[in-house]
C-alpha cells in the first residue's frame, strides 16, 4: 500500500478512477460519430491555412463556412482539401485564398477515391507533425540548457489588452521569479467562433489570443528566459468555441501551459457540451502530443458553490478530467488538475481543511503538476488582509507540494493587477516557499484527527457522486446540476449549430499522428 | 514635538487623516515610478509627495522591480482638509430589513410575489457580484435574494446580450431587473449599462420595470446619471437591495 499522510483507503479511490473510466468512455462513445465546425478550422490550421479574407474574415472559417453552406461539412475539409490539392496542384494555402478572393468552389471538382485524397495531404500532415515534435524538442532543450524554477511553478497573469505592454509585464515578472506567464484574453474571446488574426493592441481585461500575438510573447519569454537563466512557461486559454484551433496555434508557436476544460465552459460560460466535448477531444489530443501541460477549471465550482460544502464536487471533476485527458493521450505529468483555496475565512479551521484537501489532491494525482488556485471570492479590498489570504494559501501549497500556484493578488476583485501587486505576490510566495520548504517531509497529520477526518468525507463523497453520474452519464448529470450548483441542457448553450456528424469519407489523421507519437 | 502635533481639536469644518494624533494627517501611499531605481528616484517620489499635498514626505521602502520602474511606500502629512459638515451623497435612503422582515414586508404592503432578473450583462464574464447578491448561500452571512420566499428570482449568469436580459423580462414578467458589471476595464460598464438603458426605452419598458445596477465601480449617483433607480457599490448585500426593491415598489404602488 502506498504511503498516505491521510490514511486514504486507495482502494476505494482505485474504484473511484474505475468509475470515472467508465463515465469518460461513455462520454468518448458519444462524441466520437461529431465533429464540429472548431474542429474543421483546426484541421484548415493544421495544413497551414492562415491569414484573412478581405473581410478580416480568417481563412480557416472562409474554408469551413463555405463547406457547411454548402451542408458537405460532415464530409471533413480534410476531405475536400485533399482532393482540391489533386485537382488543382495548388498548395492547402493557395486553395484557400482561390476559395476567399476567385470563389473556388471544392465541391463541383471531379471527386478523387479516398486513398489517393489521404495521400494528397500526407506531406501537409507531416509537416505540421514535424514542426509541432520539433517545438517539443526546443522545449526540452531549453530546459535542459537553462534549467526551470523549482515546483510549485509561480504563474503570474498579465492582462492589459495590448500584446507590447503585456510583453513589458511579463518580462518584469520573469525577473521577479514568475515561472509561467498567461496572457488574459479578452473578455468574452470565448464565446467568438473564430481566432481573430494578427497582433493586437485593444482588448477588454485582457488580450485577444492571437497566433501573432502567442510568437511575440514566446520571443519576449525566451529573451528574459536567457536573461534570468531559466525557462519561462507561456499559458493561454484553450477553452470556449475556439478550443482546438487555439490548441493547434499554441502547439505551432511553442506554448506550455493551456487551460484546457469542457467542464469549465460548459458551466461557466454556457457553451453546448456537445460541442465543447467533441472540441475539448481534438484539442487535448494536441496539447498531449505538444507536451502542453493541460489545466483544468474545477476551481471555478467554488466560485459559485460553497467550498467547504461542495469541496467533492471538485475531486469528482478532478477524477473525471484525469480519464478524459488519458483518452486523448495526455500523460499524467501534463495534467495540471485544478483546485483551490476559497473557503471562507471565517470558518474555524478553516486552513486545516484546505491543507486536509491540497493534500488529499496530492496523494490522489500522485504525478500531475495540480494546478492551485489563490483565494478570490472572499477577497474584499482589504488588501492588508488579502496578503495574509494569500500568505495561508502559499502556506497550503509548499507544504502540500502542489505543481502550479497561481499567485493571489492583494487587488483581486479590484483592478487588474499594477507591477506592483505581481511583485508583492512573488515575494510573498518566495518568502514562504523557502521559509518553509521541508515542513511537508517533516509533519505527520494525526490519526483520524480533523484533517483525516475531513478527507474521509469528502472521499466518500465524491464516490457517491461519481456512482450517480456513472448512471446516468455524464452530460444528464451536467442537466441535473450536479456541478457547481449550475444546470445546462443538453441542447442548450452557445454553439450547438457547429456539431456535425461524420460522413462516409470523413477522415482527421493528425487524432492517430498524434496518439501514436 | 512640532506646534500641529499638538493640536488635538477635531474640528469637522477641517477634517485631516488620522495617524495617531488628531490632525496629524498622517497617510500611508503607495506608488510605482517609471525610472531606475537611485537617489534620483527617492527624490523624485519625496516631490512627488509634496505635489499630492503631503508635507514631510517619508520613503519607507523603495524596490527597483524592474529595470526601469521603481517601486515606493511612502508616509507623509496631507497638508489638505475636508469640510465634513458640507457634504452631501446621494444615496440610497431605506432602513435596512432582514430576510424574515422583508418577506413579511411584502406580503403585507405587496402582497404578491416579486419578480426579479439579474444578470452580468454584456461581455463581463463575471458572475461573482450577481451571484452575491442572488445565490441562495448568498455572501458574507447575507442571504442572497433566491432564498427569499416573495421574490420569484433568475440569475441568467454572465455575459448575457442585455436582448436576452430583456426578452426574458417580458417572458417572465419582471419587476425588477438587477444588472451586475465587475470587469469595468476603459470604462466599458458604462457602455453597457447605457446601452441596456436605451434598449428599455426603444422597448417602452422601462417604466414598468426598477432597474438596479451593481458593481466595484459603481455608485448610486452614476446610476441615477445612467438612468437607473438606483446603484449599489462594493459593501452591499442582499438584504440592502432586498429592503430597496421593496420599499421603492411599495411607494411607487402608492404614489
Amino acid at each position: 500500500m502506498r504511503n498516505s499522510k491521510l490514511n486514504l483507503d486507495f482502494e476505494k479511490v482505485a474504484k473511484a478512477k474505475q468509475i470515472s473510466k467508465n463515465i469518460a468512455q461513455d462520454v468518448q462513445k458519444n462524441i466520437e460519430s461529431y465533429t464540429t465546425v472548431a474542429v474543421e478550422r483546426t484541421l484548415c490550421r493544421l495544413l497551414g491555412i492562415d491569414g484573412v479574407d478581405k473581410f478580416d474574415v480568417p481563412l480557416p472559417n472562409v474554408v469551413v463556412d463555405n463547406l457547411k453552406d454548402k451542408n458537405v461539412i460532415g464530409e471533413g475539409v480534410m476531405f475536400y482539401i485533399g482532393n482540391a490539392i489533386i485537382e488543382t496542384k495548388l498548395s492547402p494555402q493557395e486553395i484557400a485564398e482561390k476559395l476567399a478572393f476567385e470563389n473556388l468552389d471544392l465541391t463541383t471538382l471531379k471527386i478523387n477515391d479516398d486513398v489517393a485524397i489521404k495521400k494528397a495531404v500526407e506531406p501537409y500532415v507531416q509537416k505540421s507533425i514535424e514542426k509541432i515534435r520539433s517545438n517539443r524538442q526546443r522545449r526540452e532543450e531549453y530546459i535542459e540548457r537553462l534549467g526551470e524554477g523549482d515546483k510549485p511553478y509561480l504563474y503570474v497573469i498579465v492582462a492589459t489588452g495590448n500584446i507590447y505592454e503585456d510583453v513589458v509585464q511579463a518580462q518584469a515578472a520573469a525577473r521577479q521569479g514568475a515561472d509561467i506567464v498567461a496572457v488574459i484574453r479578452t473578455t468574452g474571446q470565448s464565446l467568438l467562433d473564430y481566432v481573430p488574426y494578427g497582433a493586437t493592441t485593444e482588448g477588454f481585461g485582457g488580450t485577444f489570443a492571437t497566433q501573432e500575438n502567442f510568437r511575440i510573447m514566446r520571443k519576449a519569454l525566451d529573451e528574459v528566459g536567457e536573461e534570468v537563466g531559466r525557462y519561462i512557461r507561456l499559458c493561454n486559454y484553450c477553452s470556449g468555441l475556439c478550443m482546438p484551433e487555439i490548441a493547434a496555434m499554441g502547439a505551432l508557436e511553442g506554448l506550455d501551459v493551456m487551460l484546457n476544460d469542457a467542464l469549465y465552459g460548459i458551466l461557466f460560460r454556457d457553451i453546448n457540451m456537445q460541442r465543447t466535448l467533441v472540441d475539448q477531444f481534438f484539442s487535448r489530443v494536441i496539447n498531449g502530443f505538444a507536451g502542453v501541460i493541460i489545466n483544468t477549471g474545477e476551481d471555478n465550482y467554488l466560485t459559485t458553490a460553497d467550498a467547504f460544502e461542495q469541496a467533492h464536487t471538485v475531486l469528482a471533476s478532478d477524477l473525471i478530467n484525469e480519464q478524459l485527458a488519458l483518452i486523448a493521450g495526455i500523460p499524467e505529468e501534463q495534467m495540471g488538475l485544478g483546485h483551490a483555496f476559497e473557503m471562507d475565512p471565517e470558518l474555524e479551521n478553516g486552513f486545516l481543511y484546505e491543507l486536509a484537501q491540497a493534500q488529499m489532491t496530492r496523494e490522489i494525482f500522485p504525478k500531475a503538476p495540480l494546478k492551485y488556485m489563490p483565494p478570490t471570492k472572499f477577497m474584499t479590498g482589504n488588501i492588508f488582509k488579502g496578503q495574509i489570504q494569500n500568505a495561508l494559501f502559499n502556506e497550503i501549497s509548499i507544504w502540500t507540494g502542489q505543481g502550479i500556484q497561481l499567485l493571489g493578488m492583494i487587488t483581486e476583485a479590484v483592478h487588474t493587477p499594477f507591477m506592483s501587486d505581481r511583485y508583492l505576490a512573488i515575494e510573498n510566495a518566495q518568502y514562504i516557499f523557502n521559509n518553509m520548504k521541508n515542513i511537508g517531509d517533516e509533519v505527520e497529520f494525526k490519526k483520524d484527527g480533523i484533517i483525516q477526518k475531513r478527507v474521509h468525507k469528502v472521499v466518500n463523497d465524491a464516490y457517491e457522486v461519481l456512482e450517480n453520474i456513472e448512471k446516468v452519464g455524464l452530460m444528464t448529470a451536467l442537466e441535473k446540476g450536479m456541478f457547481a450548483d449550475v444546470k445546462r441542457a443538453k441542447d442548450g448553450g452557445k454553439g450547438l449549430a457547429g456539431v456535425v456528424q461524420k460522413s462516409t469519407h470523413y477522415f482527421n489523421p493528425f487524432v492517430n499522428e498524434m496518439l501514436n507519437k | 514635538m512640532e506646534e500641529k502635533n499638538k493640536d488635538t481639536n477635531l474640528d469637522m469644518t477641517k477634517i485631516k487623516p488620522y495617524g495617531d494624533t488628531m490632525n496629524d494627517g498622517k497617510t500611508q501611499v503607495s506608488f510605482t515610478l517609471p525610472v531606475p531605481c537611485n537617489d534620483e528616484a527617492i527624490e523624485a517620489a519625496k516631490i512627488l509627495m509634496r505635489k499630492m499635498g503631503f508635507e514631510d514626505p517619508q520613503i519607507v521602502y523603495y524596490k527597483e522591480l524592474t529595470k526601469g520602474f521603481t517601486f515606493f511606500n511612502c508616509y507623509g502629512s496631507s497638508v489638505h482638509t475636508v469640510d465634513y459638515t458640507n457634504i452631501h451623497v446621494p444615496k440610497v435612503e431605506t432602513n435596512v430589513m432582514t430576510m424574515e422582515e422583508t418577506d413579511q414586508y411584502i406580503k403585507d404592503n405587496i402582497g404578491r410575489k416579486l419578480v426579479i432578473v439579474g444578470a452580468s450583462i454584456g461581455t463581463d464574464a463575471h458572475t461573482v457580484g450577481i451571484d452575491a447578491i442572488m445565490n441562495m448561500k448568498g455572501y458574507a452571512g447575507h442571504f442572497g435574494l433566491e432564498r427569499y420566499e416573495m421574490f420569484e428570482t433568475l440569475n441568467m449568469g454572465s455575459q448575457v446580450p442585455s436582448e436576452e436580459f430583456i426578452a426574458k423580462a417580458i417572458e417572465m414578467k419582471a419587476d425588477v431587473l438587477l444588472v451586475s458589471q465587475t470587469v469595468t476595464q476603459k470604462d466599458i460598464h458604462i457602455q453597457n449599462l447605457t446601452e441596456l438603458v436605451e434598449m428599455l426605452e426603444a422597448e417602452g419598458l422601462r417604466k414598468d420595470v426598477l432597474l438596479i445596477c451593481g458593481g466595484p465601480r459603481i455608485s448610486h449617483e452614476l446610476a441615477k446619471e445612467l438612468g437607473y433607480d438606483a446603484g449599489f457599490s462594493m459593501n452591499s448585500y442582499a438584504d440592502n437591495v432586498a429592503s430597496y426593491i421593496v420599499e421603492e415598489i411599495n411607494r411607487r404602488n402608492n404614489a
